[in-house]
């Protein structure tokens, strides 16, 4: 475990979960949030929580990106807000 | 709303691509019980191949290849594995999902009755995983054409 690389993975989880919220076009945010998952995936690699990890790649950066496209292919691109 | 297109070079990749996806889910599972992984992520795995046939193609071609019948099928037979082992176990003198009271009817010590117990488990919770995926894409993705039904 090597904590220089744990707090550059933890700076880039943060940045992606803050531009995920802050963008306004939702199909960028729903591409971002899946490189929140995967950075998540490595972080929880790196910490020695392979099974975490290979959910997290699986789940959150595979199915769960699909999904959050086709949501958004059904309803509308743009945030209202 | 996925209308179909034809793109030859997109199609070529994932046909090639999708036995390899699978066969990777397969390991997965049938090596959850040793190695990081297991019924979950291997069923999620084995959903995504579906899902990627469905997105290079379009969503007659998954209806082609599995029905939503044998859907529904799949996702109840993952179930029914799951808790049947649960109740031989049961019914043979242990507790739920205690699978080392599988060696009376195997014939095997109690440590590989774990083994195959356990496996036995992961497939199941991959089936239904695989099942509930594609059910998932399907209803997001598929028109109005359900919407009566």
């Amino acid at each position: 475990m090597v904590w220089q690389l744990n707090l550059i993975l933890l700076l880039f989880v943060l940045i992606c979960a803050i531009a995920s919220i802050t963008v306004k076009d939702l199909l960028s945010s729903a591409i971002i949030f899946g490189v929140y998952s995967f950075f998540m995936c490595l972080l929880w690699a790196e910490m020695g929580s392979v099974d975490v990890a290979f959910t997290e790649a699986s789940v959150g950066a595979g199915v769960s990106t699909i999904f959050f496209i086709v949501a958004i292919l059904k309803t509308t691109r743009r945030s209202k807000d | 709303m996925i209308s179909p297109f034809e793109d030859v070079i997109i199609q070529t990749v994932c046909r090639i691509l999708i036995p390899f996806i699978q066969l990777y889910g397969l390991y997965v599972i049938a090596h959850g019980h040793s190695s990081p992984g297991g019924g979950f992520q291997g069923g999620v795995i084995l959903g995504a191949s579906f899902i990627l046939l469905c997105l290079s193609y379009d969503l007659q071609e998954i209806k082609k290849r599995l029905s939503q019948r044998a859907n529904v099928i799949f996702l109840s037979v993952g179930v029914i594995i799951y808790a049947g082992i649960g109740i031989v176990c049961l019914l043979l003198g242990g507790n739920y999902l205690d699978y080392s009271w599988l060696r009376q009817i195997l014939p095997v010590d109690p440590v590989e009755a774990r083994s195959i117990g356990i496996f036995g488990i992961e497939v199941g919770v991959g089936v239904t995983v695989m099942a509930v995926m594609i059910s998932i894409f399907l209803d997001l993705a598929s028109e109005e054409e359900q919407k009566g039904s």
